[in-house]
């Protein structure tokens, strides 16, 4: 009789966390674009929107002119209506230190891409070097991406490895992981890939869905696949995650959206900037524009915003 | 199975507050409602022979809306005259690509109108105004767009047999989807070749006579489309009437039992839908959030006024607690009040006598021992509303688990193995749905074999669409409504 192998990896796994069905994700998903929200609460949501921006530049022509001017756009993020400064700017490593004159000691913080931002495919050693340095320069928080291949090919245990050396670099900073969903094509996938991270990161460090670098990135079914995640983690283990999404949210109108998912899947408590954030660029701009509408009663022109350079 | 799931502590929770409150969101389409409504009989309204009127209120506010036209034998029999005429005048000998322009007509004419029809069947009903919104009112545009396809071919309905219509065909209503049901009936029924005479629901008239404001701008030829409101007495006039060939009735099985013994000894055809108490099954290898969401839409849609609603949930049991969990979470989330508000899940029970049935149900799920479980949510002061209901710690014995309630409440039930999940969900004397949720392809096949319902969603809930056919088994009628199968019905083929 020859011995039962052990089950693959996957199959395990799946066992252990249940799957997803893609279906039903997006009929949920459907729901909250149906949610109508007027007046007062969408004045609350559209501040609370920016309040949770990473205000973000990813781009081979960075300068430290163009990062000071990101940091001023964040700090005020427009010349009047009182509108709250974002959370963070999201900058590559080299522009950590740029980044720290203008918001070290403010309320907006730094964060960076690290690890061979964004395909991951660089020695251990050198990612977590990248790491040390961004902390050192600076940087309150660290973007890192996953191994896909890794977790493609099964190798569950060095893919938490490699984020276990991360959260050991970060030292004090907050740890987002990024999972690159799109190339993990499927949500039973995805809700896999959050498990897996969640269970070696800290409290409060974030589970990520994508880099912007890749065709598809942030949508409402893989932040609902993941925010399920962390609430089944959170009942389980007590321990509560965060969570961006990435890439491709980019009018008011998506991310109050994001937000009604947030508020019907996760409650109040992941209502605020410590536990949810958007990776966005274009999108502050368009929250200010739709906050201005409301406090005057009329929309005004792109150049009325700083910054203001796409999108219209 | 699922370690995670096993682990989950109940003191731990999330917290559904107000931190965030949406505010109110009112739909003002204008409904574009008169005072009074009369029947429409011969392509013109009239007022009832004997004058009479009864008053139709808002579920949700119970204020009044409208007077009624109270329609008794002979204004059934003026309609049944006007149809029996315009049947072997007009539309009989019409050919069927002409049938079709009018019913393509129709179905445009209801997306035109589609907002100001959803508010009108919305106060008049109570449902959620995002479910008359977006599944009413395009389902029922839906059936006329498929029926008028079919009216210029149906020498190819039935391989190598001839069809042909009835000529006048008497249609009964209910009042959970007035306007749906009445596209239902009359888009097949049209397309087919028949006349129809039609009555609504008592509580629900105003979409229906609306319909008749429709057909005058379809240009519909006099007669082919009558619309007689009434009471009970009413309907069984249009059932009963010498005139009408073939009847056709969506209601209670106790009204069904009734017309089949009416009707016992005549030549007329019928096709009746009737109750359910439909079997959600759910195995430990479901993907369980998808599930709950179904299971959610399953029995609270439309108030769970919804014959195919999957009132009986049936749990493996070593995933009970943890579904039991996930729905109580769910249930905080679901917003009950104004039908007209955008954001409202859950809107008023259409009647005050039905608030009564299910509330009586509800008593007697407790006063039988079932562990019961309400969401915690604000209800309006006025207007009739009921609380989404769960039970759990309950049997196949218990009232609760047998009877249609026809409100939002869920009993839960648990099974050990497919044989037994299949035996508990057969044990009822209804079979017009079931729910199958697992990750297994294999064994939802199996289990659309076994389970005796005319209808069997797999891991999705409440899907309609007007190409497939929908009935019951036993207690839950005979006779398909959409599709060819349901078409064949309006036809004698010979």
């Amino acid at each position: 009789m020859p011995v039962a192998k052990s089950p693959p990896s996957f199959r395990r796994l799946f066992d252990d966390i249940g799957t997803v069905d893609a279906v039903g994700i997006v009929e949920r998903v459907a729901k909250y674009g149906t949610r109508s929200v007027k007046k007062k609460a969408k004045v609350f949501g559209l501040r609370l929107a920016v309040t949770m921006v990473d205000l973000t530049t990813l781009e081979g022509k960075d300068t430290p002119g163009k990062v000071a001017s990101l940091c001023a756009k964040a700090l005020r993020p427009h010349d009047v209506g009182e509108i709250p400064p974002t959370a963070a700017v999201c900058v590559y490593p080299a522009m950590v230190r740029h980044a720290a004159k203008h918001v070290k000691g403010t309320a907006v913080k730094i964060a960076s891409v690290a690890t061979a931002f964004p395909s991951g495919q660089a020695p251990l050693k050198t990612r977590l070097a990248e790491v040390r340095a961004a902390v050192a320069d600076g940087a309150d928080e660290i973007d890192m991406v996953i191994n896909r291949g890794a977790f493609l090919s099964g190798e569950f245990g060095l893919m938490q490895d490699e984020i276990a050396a991360v959260v050991e670099a970060c030292g004090a900073a907050t740890l987002k992981v990024i999972l690159e969903t799109s190339e993990l094509e499927t949500y039973d996938n995805i809700r896999a890939a959050s498990f897996l991270a969640m269970r070696v990161i800290r409290p409060n460090d974030f589970i990520k869905t994508s880099t912007g670098k890749t065709s598809a990135n942030a949508t409402l079914g893989n932040n609902q696949v993941m925010l399920e995640a962390i609430r089944d983690h959170f009942l389980a283990t007590g321990v509560p995650i965060a969570m961006k999404p990435a890439g491709g949210i980019r009018t008011a109108k998506q991310a109050l959206t994001f937000l009604i998912a947030v508020k019907e899947t996760l409650g109040d408590e992941w209502l605020n900037n410590g536990r949810y954030r958007f990776g966005a660029s274009a999108l502050l701009n368009d929250l200010v524009r739709q906050l201005e509408k409301e406090r005057t009663g009329a929309y005004q022109a792109p150049w009325n915003f700083s910054e203001a350079s796409e999108g219209y | 199975m699922a370690k995670i799931i096993s682990k989950t502590n109940p003191a731990r929770e999330l917290v559904f507050g107000d931190l965030w409150e949406y505010d109110a969101a009112p739909e003002t389409a204008d409904p574009k409602l008169k005072k009074r409504y009369d029947l429409f009989i011969n392509g013109q309204f009239v007022a009832p022979k004997k004058g009479k009127y009864f008053a139709t209120i808002n579920p949700g506010t119970e204020v009044k809306i409208a007077d009624i036209a109270l329609g008794d034998a002979a204004d059934v029999d003026a309609a049944c005259k006007a149809a029996q005429k315009a049947f072997t005048t007009v539309w009989g000998p019409m050919p069927g690509k002409e049938r079709g322009k009018y019913l393509y007509r129709i179905a445009r004419l209801l997306q035109d109108h589609a907002r100001e029809f959803a508010v009108a069947e919305t106060m008049d009903g109570g449902k959620p105004i995002k479910e008359s919104r977006d599944f009413d009112l395009p389902m029922a545009a839906a059936h006329f767009f498929y029926h008028a396809g079919w009216a210029d071919k149906l020498p190819y309905l039935a391989a190598g047999r001839q069809v042909a219509p009835y000529g006048v065909v008497g249609q009964v209503i209910p009042w959970n989807f007035p306007l749906l049901m009445l596209a239902w009936k009359i888009a097949p029924a049209l397309a087919a070749g028949n006349c129809v005479v039609l009555k609504p629901a008592e509580t629900t008239s105003i979409t229906a006579l609306k319909f008749g404001e429709i057909c005058q701008e379809a240009g519909l030829p006099p007669g082919v489309v009558n619309i007689v409101s009434g009471a009970g007495e009413t309907g069984a006039a249009v059932i009963n009437h010498p005139l009408t060939s073939k009847v056709a009735f969506t209601g209670s099985t106790e009204v069904g039992k009734l017309i089949m013994r009416s009707l016992a000894g005549t030549e007329k055809k019928m096709t009746l839908e009737l109750g359910g108490k439909a079997a959600n099954i759910v195995f430990e290898d479901a993907p369980l959030d998808q599930a709950v969401e179904g299971i959610i839409n399953g029995i609270f849609f439309n108030q769970g006024h919804v014959c195919c609603a999957g009132s009986r949930l049936l749990v493996q049991e070593s995933v009970a607690g943890e579904v039991l969990a996930r729905l109580k979470r769910r249930l905080a989330t679901l917003r009950v009040g104004d039908p007209l508000d955008k954001n409202t899940d859950i809107g008023a029970i259409n009647s005050k006598e039905q608030l009564g049935k299910i509330t009586e149900l509800v008593k007697a799920g407790v006063a039988e021992g079932a562990e019961m479980y309400q969401s915690e949510c604000r209800l309006p002061a006025k207007g009739f509303y009921f609380r989404p209901t769960l039970f759990a710690k309950m049997s196949m014995s218990h009232r609760i688990a047998r009877e249609e309630i026809f409100g939002p409440v869920l009993s839960m039930l648990t099974f050990r193995t497919l044989e037994e999940a299949v035996e508990k969900a057969n044990n009822t004397p209804y079979g017009l749905s079931a729910g199958v949720w697992t990750d297994k392809g294999s064994k939802i096949l199996k289990m659309s074999t076994l389970l005796k319902a005319g209808v069997v969603w797999a891991n999705t809930y409440n899907k309609f669409d007007p190409a497939s056919p929908f009935g019951g088994y036993k207690e839950s009628g005979f006779g398909r409504e959409g599709g060819k199968q349901g078409l064949m019905d309006y036809c004698r083929v010979g």
